[in-house]
């Protein structure tokens, strides 16, 4: 069976040289097809006695066999071949950038708010909000804070004109939030009415102040953050503990130092300053005047309508923007209003 | 508040440094605001007197000295010194640094020769010693300065100015003593007052004094010196302690008032006796009356005024400042002085007024001791004839109803319940005592009485403030708080804010915080609004009326980021707006509602390789506001709109509630504010942007939906929303969905015409649907559409 073996090292050398599929097809029918070679030897079997038929049909099977593995073969390869080509072709420069939208930021200060509200929250504390433009008897004098008292001088208002072009009478810019406090618990006490004690009242209170003042320290307008907490058993100590507690939070860190020094709001007595200093960092050791505070003055708790005997209650008041500047390393406050996109990036 | 600490010390001097006593006053409520040496550092400078000068032989400008520097030279032989300064002269007593010596910035003085002549020392100007500006020659000493003291002691420099920030209910601490008090209690050292007796009165010279609003001045005392040489010049202690505590000396009449208000915290005041007629009265002032200050400006008083008058005309503003034309000059021989009483309430506010300030009104505003006018006089008075001379008359005193500081119980409880850290009476007691507070006890309870120098002490938290500032605040406990645990609210139908924040954010804007108060040119071209709220007291003009929208803020932002080369820019700000309306609650006449605004300019997509570069137009505007407040349907209309383009513009309403506004900016201000393209905005009522939907369930078709395009023909003008909206009304089951896919005006489509293509999508839960209810659901709209707005069905 010389032949045989010839036949299928001829097809196979025949298929190796190959490379198109069609050509491919076309190259197989010269072995397989109609008239191939192979059915050429399997038509001629019939004029063989049937030992010979045998023998000749299991030999010719086999070279058949071998044919088209090789074929089978072959044609993997090309497939192959094609498909690599594919790939390489399709191939991306996979370090372009993305296609898509850049991503835009909160502005710093928002950050510092959603992160004491969420601070806050956490011992629940909710969240109270109060008017800009604010009457004279809210921002002052339910604040404890008479007409011509001195510590009126220490806010430098802004007023404004009526449409008769005079001074308004009653209304201002508030120069803090703490109007929020006697708004707030006013509306509380008017709510439970009638009940035999008050729920306890825990709120915070962010926003815009404004002042007559415009430095590389001081803005016209800039943020507070009030709180306040009254109820039956709340004292100064448990102020120092929630100050404390905050700071560290806030900062992420145990690394720095606290301290409330005696101090002067018409609204609190005792009344203190909280002073922060970092023991390390570029401010490190400094002591930094960061809040106000106390405990709610008697006369605001009596204004509002609440038993001054039976409740107590501490408030306090924080500059966010000297919270963000401090957590951040910012040492320009007008920074913050300019809406310079090179600076407020750097906060996304 | 400023003072000398070596001052100071001569009314109590605790053991402790200066940074310790600096430490002890601000953390019992008196912030040293800075505490600053007297002198920079140097030693071995002494008082030196120049005997002999002599020009040196081989330099024009400078002179060969011989130096008396005392004892300290040992042999006792003078120091030759080569000085160059012009005043140098025999006689004259100078500092002296002697070899060794090291002066401010690490100067060290040795012995050298100068053009050859050996120099021992340096003789000094002010400025070499760091304590004055002035070098133009040697400071010159008094000529009884005594030769060989160190310069530092005999000038006193190694002393501390304190400057305190003092909180305006610490009145008693605006003097000397009444530091001293202060620090005698925080420190338990005994302090010493100046010893003050009555002059012995040598003349009957008096004028009467007469109280016509003794509410506002319930105390007058003044007196007569005659015969005083207001030439006498200030005593060199006296100069120095005014100059450490921040005042010029002027004369000597002058600085003893001056000295006496720092010492005890008094305020006086010194008339020309000779200038004055008939009596001294308290009243109140006349309207229409004007008076010439000593600071130059002349006022029209107020009928609220209270003044300080003789028989004919207003001397001085009582409690604020004399007036010019009964002041003490250095011709003056005969003065009346003046210490009084004036009530807080009636001081209060009037210097504000009239925009300025004094020493004597900044303590009368908050409460001088009404316990003292009579000792700060006769203080005034011994000072005055031991520096000026003069024989003293009689006081008079003028008296109505003094303040009142009644008793204020203080109890033990209240304490522990207030600060949080229980206190025996016995402890309570010790510090009150240290206050030297007068009390009674009666159990538990203290009855304590203020000093008629203490105007913060009316209720009992303000005595347990003084306990606990005596305790120290530091040493109250800090503990975790202990409250009622209750959950907070979770409204699910409405978004917390920062959700809505960082959903802008997430679509590339940039948050920015704009100020409230804008140009009044904003107001008018971005709101029409002619009648803005105004600023009684603006800081600067571009700063004077309150906004009524948000899009100025961000076009002004949009313009400085454009100067810094940024040219895709994307904004947005929340925050109030200002709007008259005399309904307005909770504060009437002002609306101050929260607004949400947007801004966004430059290419659509952000500059890459990948993007063709298209700038943003209204349509990407409107995909993130509606993106924003998803699922809420919002329906927009056009709109004429102040800021927008009268063709790009839309008001928005959610709910047919109109919730702001959206466009193109207008190309007038695109021109006006120098923009190179138009950007787009929107401006929403925050409110809309937090409301949220409660989600409710409907069932899940299981069948398969059917979907048909219908293509129409309609009028090119036609708003598609009323299009929609009217076939979603008409649109009956089993149409479930209508969506617009295509729009398409040009080749087959009439001019004046746009083809608009729908995709309708119909089902039912319950059963596959039949091809004649298709056909007929198909055909009810089309007929809807033909009859309502004249469509044509595309082929």
């Amino acid at each position: 069976m010389q032949d045989l073996d010839l036949i299928v090292r001829a097809a196979e050398a025949a298929f190796a040289a190959i490379n198109d599929p069609d050509a491919l097809e076309q190259v197989k029918a010269r072995y397989l097809g109609k008239s191939g070679q192979i059915t050429e030897l399997l038509k001629g079997l019939g004029k063989l006695s049937p030992e010979e038929k045998k023998a000749a049909g299991a030999a010719i099977n086999q070279a058949k066999v071998a044919v088209e593995t090789a074929l089978n073969a072959r044609r993997e390869d090309i497939r192959r071949a094609a498909l690599e080509a594919r790939l390489a072709e399709e191939a991306l420069d996979v370090t372009l950038p993305g296609r898509g939208e850049e991503r835009g930021g909160l502005h710093p200060v928002t950050r510092t708010l959603e992160r004491i509200e969420a601070l806050f929250r956490s011992i629940g504390f909710s969240v109270a909000d109060g008017p800009e433009i604010e009457e004279d008897f809210f921002n002052f004098t339910a604040l404890n804070t008479p007409e011509e008292h001195p510590a009126r001088s220490m806010h430098d208002t802004f007023y404004l004109l009526d449409e008769q072009g005079q001074v308004a009478k009653n209304v201002l810019l508030r120069t803090h939030t703490s109007p929020i406090q006697a708004r707030y618990l006013q509306a509380h006490v008017a709510k439970y009415a009638g009940q035999a004690s008050l729920p306890e009242i825990r709120i915070i209170a962010p926003g815009r102040v404004y002042r007559v003042d415009s430095d590389a320290t001081h803005s016209p307008m800039f943020h507070q953050v009030e709180g306040l907490w009254v109820g039956e058993d709340v004292s100064f100590a448990a102020l120092k503990g929630v100050i404390a507690d905050f700071l560290k939070r806030f900062f992420e860190t145990d690394d720095l130092q606290v301290r409330f020094r005696p101090s002067f709001f018409p609204f609190t007595e005792p009344s203190a300053e909280i002073d922060v200093a970092f023991m390390s960092g570029a401010l490190k050791g400094r002591w930094l005047e960061i809040a106000g505070c106390g405990m709610v003055h008697p006369n605001v708790l009596a204004h509002a309508g609440i038993d001054a005997e039976r409740y107590t209650g501490f408030a306090f008041g924080f500059g966010p923007d000297r919270l963000t500047m401090l957590r951040y390393g910012v040492n320009d406050l007008r920074l913050f209003f300019e809406g310079d996109l090179r600076f407020l990036r750097q906060f996304v | 508040m400023k003072f000398s600490e070596s001052w100071l010390r001569t009314f109590v001097n605790p053991a402790l440094s200066s940074a310790e006593l600096s430490h002890l006053l601000t953390m019992a409520g008196l912030e040293v605001e800075e505490l600053e040496p007297v002198a920079p550092a140097f030693d071995q400078v002494v008082v030196a007197q120049v005997l002999e000068v002599v020009k040196h032989p081989d330099a024009d400008r400078l002179k060969v000295c011989q130096v008396d520097i005392g004892p300290m030279s040992g042999s006792g032989t003078p120091l030759q010194i080569v000085c160059g300064a012009p005043n140098v002269a025999p006689g004259l007593k100078v500092p002296c640094a002697l070899p060794g010596a090291r002066l401010p910035g690490d100067f060290r003085i040795k012995v050298a020769k100068v053009r050859g002549i050996e120099s021992s020392g340096m003789l000094c100007s002010a400025k070499e010693l760091g304590l004055a500006e002035d070098a133009s020659g040697l400071l010159e000493l008094p000529a009884d300065a005594p030769v060989g003291t160190s310069l530092r002691s005999y000038l006193d420099l190694d002393d501390q100015i304190y400057t305190l920030k003092l909180t305006p209910n610490r009145a008693d601490c605006l003097s000397l003593t009444g530091i001293a008090r202060e620090v005698a209690a925080l420190t338990g050292t005994p302090a010493t007052y100046p010893d003050i007796r009555p002059a012995p009165v040598s003349t009957h010279a008096s004028r009467p004094v007469v109280l016509e609003a003794s509410l506002a001045c319930p105390r007058y005392c003044g007196r007569v010196i005659s015969g005083v040489n207001a030439r006498a010049a200030t005593p060199e202690w006296m100069r120095r302690r005014l100059e450490r505590s921040g005042l010029r000396s002027i004369s000597a009449l002058v600085d003893v008032t001056n000295y006496v208000l720092l010492e005890l915290g008094q305020p006086l005041h010194a008339f020309d006796n000779a200038k004055l007629k008939g009596s001294v009265r308290a009243r109140m002032a006349r309207a229409g009356e004007s008076l010439k200050l000593l600071n130059g400006q002349t006022l029209t008083l107020a009928e609220d005024v209270l003044v300080i008058a003789d028989d004919s005309q207003p001397l001085a503003l009582a409690g604020i400042m004399g007036g010019e034309a009964s002041s003490v000059t250095l011709e003056t021989t005969e003065i009346f002085l003046e210490s009084a009483f004036f009530a807080p309430k009636a001081i209060a506010g009037r210097a504000r007024r009239y925009n300025f300030s004094s020493d004597s009104s900044h303590r009368f505003e908050r409460g001088v001791d009404f316990g003292n006018t009579l000792n700060a006089l006769e203080r005034a008075t011994a000072l005055v004839l031991e520096i000026c001379g003069g024989e003293a008359g009689p006081i008079t005193e003028a008296r109505g109803e003094l303040p009142e500081h009644p008793p204020v119980r203080l109890r033990t409880a209240r304490v522990k319940k207030v600060l949080g850290l229980a206190f025996s009476a016995d402890e309570i007691a010790a510090l009150l005592g240290r206050l030297a507070l007068p009390f009674v006890r009666e159990g538990d309870d203290f009855i304590v009485t203020p000093p008629s120098y203490r105007f913060d002490m009316e209720i009992e938290a303000d005595l347990i403030e003084e306990v606990a500032r005596l305790h120290g605040y530091d040493n109250i406990p800090a503990p975790a708080p202990v409250g009622t645990l209750a959950m907070l609210p979770q409204e699910e139908t409405r978004r917390p804010l920062f959700r809505v924040r960082q959903l802008l954010a997430d679509r590339g804007f940039q948050e920015v915080i704009n100020f409230a108060f804008v140009q009044e040119a904003w107001e008018q071209d971005f709101a029409a609004n002619m009648n803005p709220i105004r600023l009684a007291n603006p800081i600067a003009s571009q700063l004077a009326v309150m906004r009524s929208s948000l899009i100025g803020g961000l076009v002004e932002n949009l313009s400085t980021n454009l100067k810094r080369k940024q040219s895709r820019v994307r904004l947005f700000e929340q925050g109030r707006c200002f709007l008259r309306d005399a309904g307005a609650a909770p504060v009437p006449g002002y609306d101050q509602p929260w607004r949400l605004a947007a801004l966004a300019y430059g290419p659509a997509r952000p500059e890459g390789w990948g993007n063709d570069g298209r700038k943003v137009d209204y349509f990407d505007l409107k995909g993130d506001l509606e993106a924003l407040l998803a699922p809420a349907r919002l329906s927009f209309a056009r709109l004429d709109h102040p800021a927008l383009h009268p063709g790009r513009a839309a008001r928005v309403s959610r709910d047919g509630r109109v919730i702001g506004c959206i466009g193109e900016l207008h190309p007038e201000w695109v021109q006006k504010y120098d923009l190179p393209t138009p950007p787009v905005l929107f401006e929403i009522d925050l409110d809309a942007a937090v409301q949220a939907r409660l989600p409710v369930y409907t069932e899940v078709s299981r069948f398969q939906p059917v979907i048909r395009d219908l293509a129409v023909v309609v009028d090119q003008q036609l708003a598609l929303q009323d299009l929609l909206e009217g076939m979603k009304a008409a649109a009956k089951a089993p149409i479930q969905d209508l969506q617009l896919f295509d729009v398409y005006l040009g080749k087959g489509v009439p001019e004046g015409k746009k083809s608009l293509a729908f995709r309708i999508v119909m089902q039912d839960t319950q059963r596959t649907l039949l091809e004649a209810e298709i056909d007929s659901a198909l055909a009810d709209l089309t007929a809807y559409l033909e009859q309502n707005f004249a469509a044509q069905l595309r082929a």
